[in-house]
């Protein structure tokens, strides 16, 4: 009896730990290798996308974006390195249980209807789906309206919104979307936007490849910048972005408040227009603080415009530094 | 769950692609065509006189042979051509990323094709296949020995030239497989007739062609089990020595050996199919 009771308890206490463990990240992969013929696609990328977390995959043409994506499904067979999709082994077909995912070169059946490629897709991944279900799927793409028509006489635009409702079968814990606008127009674009924002608010985990480096600093909270088969850098974008700085049109500025500028931040001028780099511990209260103390030494403040380099010209700057002799890219 | 969804959809995709449509139409132009023709052979005047109905009954033997060929090669080219486009294809245009991205496992998939493959290539076989006996019966009256043996034969050489389409489609480009594939029957049947004409001249040379061809493929070899479960049995008896050579007639039924060796072959090769679908990017 007490050795059944231990028993119980011992199976309580690893219930405990097991449900007290912190989640294994959505995606984790290690030391990706990957080589065609003689060129190297990707050279040791490691990254983590952790659970309900958005993350960008940046990089230029051919940077081996689309090929690290393919190695995180199974698609694409790596030479060395290792990954974890949900918790299981990349491997295994079942880490893909939860896994919705819209290729870059995206077709479907064009002999099938669009519920019927849900459908498809459910009983692929084994969930059940009702015509409510995927009428809403396919209402959240715009497409509630084609959703008898066969996908053999939609548009790209509309073959890449169905794309999208794919990827969203299932109830998915984890959304790779590999260039999902390219054939989108500019509304296309704030859908999947809006879309990306939802699935983030659900604690959904994303993992998008774009080349619309605005839309990605809108919805990422971390970014991986990619050239040449290798991680150039990442972070999320604070930590990317780095340095904030304000910039300000000054008149009547004398050496007290000159030196009031200083104490807020390294400080370059060009005639009345200053521009101060503010600390990295900054918690907001630099600017106000700064306004009021050169409002007080009689200075006349005619314009305060906080700012912050674009992921753009991060991205360029990254890319120009890894390619020193080449220009501009 | 897998197979039978993807299964599903590939006798989907023939019935939706109009592939079925195209057989059927083809098929009747050739039931029509061979019912027409079969019901001039009684009473038929040719130098040697009106035939007998017995002697237009082993003549229709010999062309229920023949048309059944035709029948086989409509079987073979469409199921060529339809497993062409299943891997290679698919992969080519990109519809293979999505289906691979979910939990399932390759072999899975390439069992689910398989198995649609087969169901269209069988089932059209057997349809057709009757439809031919059924014409051929109200023409001249001729019903063949064991015509499900004979079917189901021709069902297996359907399916192994479905299952070397696979194979030759997850690693040449759709249209090259669908090509090689005919070709390879194509050339098999050639070398079958050759390796007969060589038992004829007593070559042991060329004798062996045929038996080395039908062991690399065994489309042949399953068609002549075929025909000899279709021809009369008066047919050999009748035309001798002579009747080896004849394209159209088989001398003995497919000994159990070689029809094991046909479904290790399928096997093997389905095996070989799976093998190389796991280890390909797509």
């Amino acid at each position: 009896m007490a050795a059944e009771d231990m028993t119980v308890g011992d199976t309580r206490t690893a219930a405990q730990l097991v449900a007290e463990l912190p989640d294994s990240p959505a995606v984790w992969c290690s030391g990706l290798r990957k080589r065609y013929r003689r060129r190297t696609a990707v050279d040791g990328v490691s990254f983590a996308v952790g659970r309900g977390e958005v993350v960008g995959l940046l990089g230029p043409n051919g940077a081996g974006k689309t090929s690290v994506i393919k190695m995180l499904l199974g698609l694409v067979h790596p030479d060395a390195g290792e990954v974890m999709v949900l918790g299981r082994p990349g491997s295994d077909p079942m880490s893909r249980a939860r896994v919705g995912y819209l290729p870059e070169l995206f077709r479907y059946q064009p002999w099938l209807t669009a519920t019927e490629v849900l459908a498809l897709h459910a009983r692929l991944a084994r969930v059940r789906m009702t015509d409510g279900d995927s009428h809403d799927r396919l209402a959240a793409v715009g497409l509630e309206g084609r959703a008898g028509d066969r996908v053999g006489g939609f548009s790209k635009g509309m073959q890449q919104r169905l794309g999208l409702a794919v990827a969203l079968v299932g109830r998915p814990e984890l959304v790779v979307l590999d260039e999902p606008t390219s054939a989108l127009d500019p509304i296309g674009r704030v859908d999947v936007r809006d879309l990306v924002l939802s699935l983030k608010e659900q604690g959904v985990a994303v993992l998008l490849n774009s080349h619309l480096i605005g839309e990605v600093e809108r919805v990422c909270d971390r970014v991986v910048i990619l050239d040449a088969g290798r991680v150039a850098a990442a972070g999320t974008l604070e930590e990317l972005l780095g340095r904030r700085e304000v910039r300000m049109h000054l008149t009547g500025v004398d050496g007290r408040a000159e030196a009031r500028l200083r104490a807020a931040g390294e400080v370059s001028a060009s005639r009345d227009r200053y521009t101060v780099v503010l600390p990295a511990d900054d918690d907001g209260a630099t600017v106000p603080a700064l306004v009021a103390d050169l409002v007080a030494l009689g200075v006349g403040v005619h314009a305060v415009e906080p700012a912050r380099i674009s992921l753009e010209e991060r991205l360029l700057g990254i890319l120009r530094a890894g390619h020193p002799g080449e220009g501009h890219r | 769950m897998t197979v039978l969804t993807i299964a599903r959809l590939t006798v989907r995709e023939a019935a939706r692609r109009r592939v079925l449509w195209a057989l059927a139409v083809l098929t009747l132009a050739l039931l029509t065509l061979s019912g027409w023709g079969f019901s001039r052979l009684t009473g038929l005047d040719t130098e040697f006189g009106d035939l007998t109905s017995g002697q237009a009954r082993l003549i229709a033997s010999q062309l229920l042979n023949l048309v059944m060929f035709g029948l086989s090669l409509i079987a073979a080219l469409g199921t060529a051509f339809l497993a062409g486009p299943t891997v290679a294809g698919e992969v080519e245009s990109g519809m293979a990323l999505s289906v691979l991205a979910r939990p399932v496992r390759r072999s899975a998939v390439l069992l689910g094709k398989w198995l649609g493959l087969v169901t269209v290539g069988c089932g059209y076989v057997v349809v057709a296949g009757l439809a031919q006996f059924l014409v051929v019966r109200w023409a001249v009256g001729y019903w063949p020995p064991d015509p499900a043996a004979g079917l189901a034969l021709l069902a297996a050489q359907t399916i192994a030239l479905l299952t070397l389409g696979l194979l030759l489609s997850s690693v040449i480009s759709p249209m090259a497989s669908g090509v090689v594939a005919v070709g390879l029957f194509g050339a098999t049947w050639v070398a079958g007739i050759v390796g007969n004409v060589g038992q004829v001249l007593g070559n042991e040379g060329v004798e062996r062609v045929g038996t080395v061809s039908r062991a690399l493929l065994p489309t042949d070899g399953l068609w002549r089990g075929a025909m000899h479960a279709f021809q009369d049995p008066s047919a050999l008896a009748t035309m001798g020595a002579e009747g080896a050579g004849f394209p159209f007639l088989s001398e003995a039924p497919l000994a159990v050996a070689y029809l094991l060796w046909a479904v290790f072959w399928v096997a093997m090769v389905w095996g070989l199919t799976a093998l190389v679908l796991s280890r390909r990017d797509v």
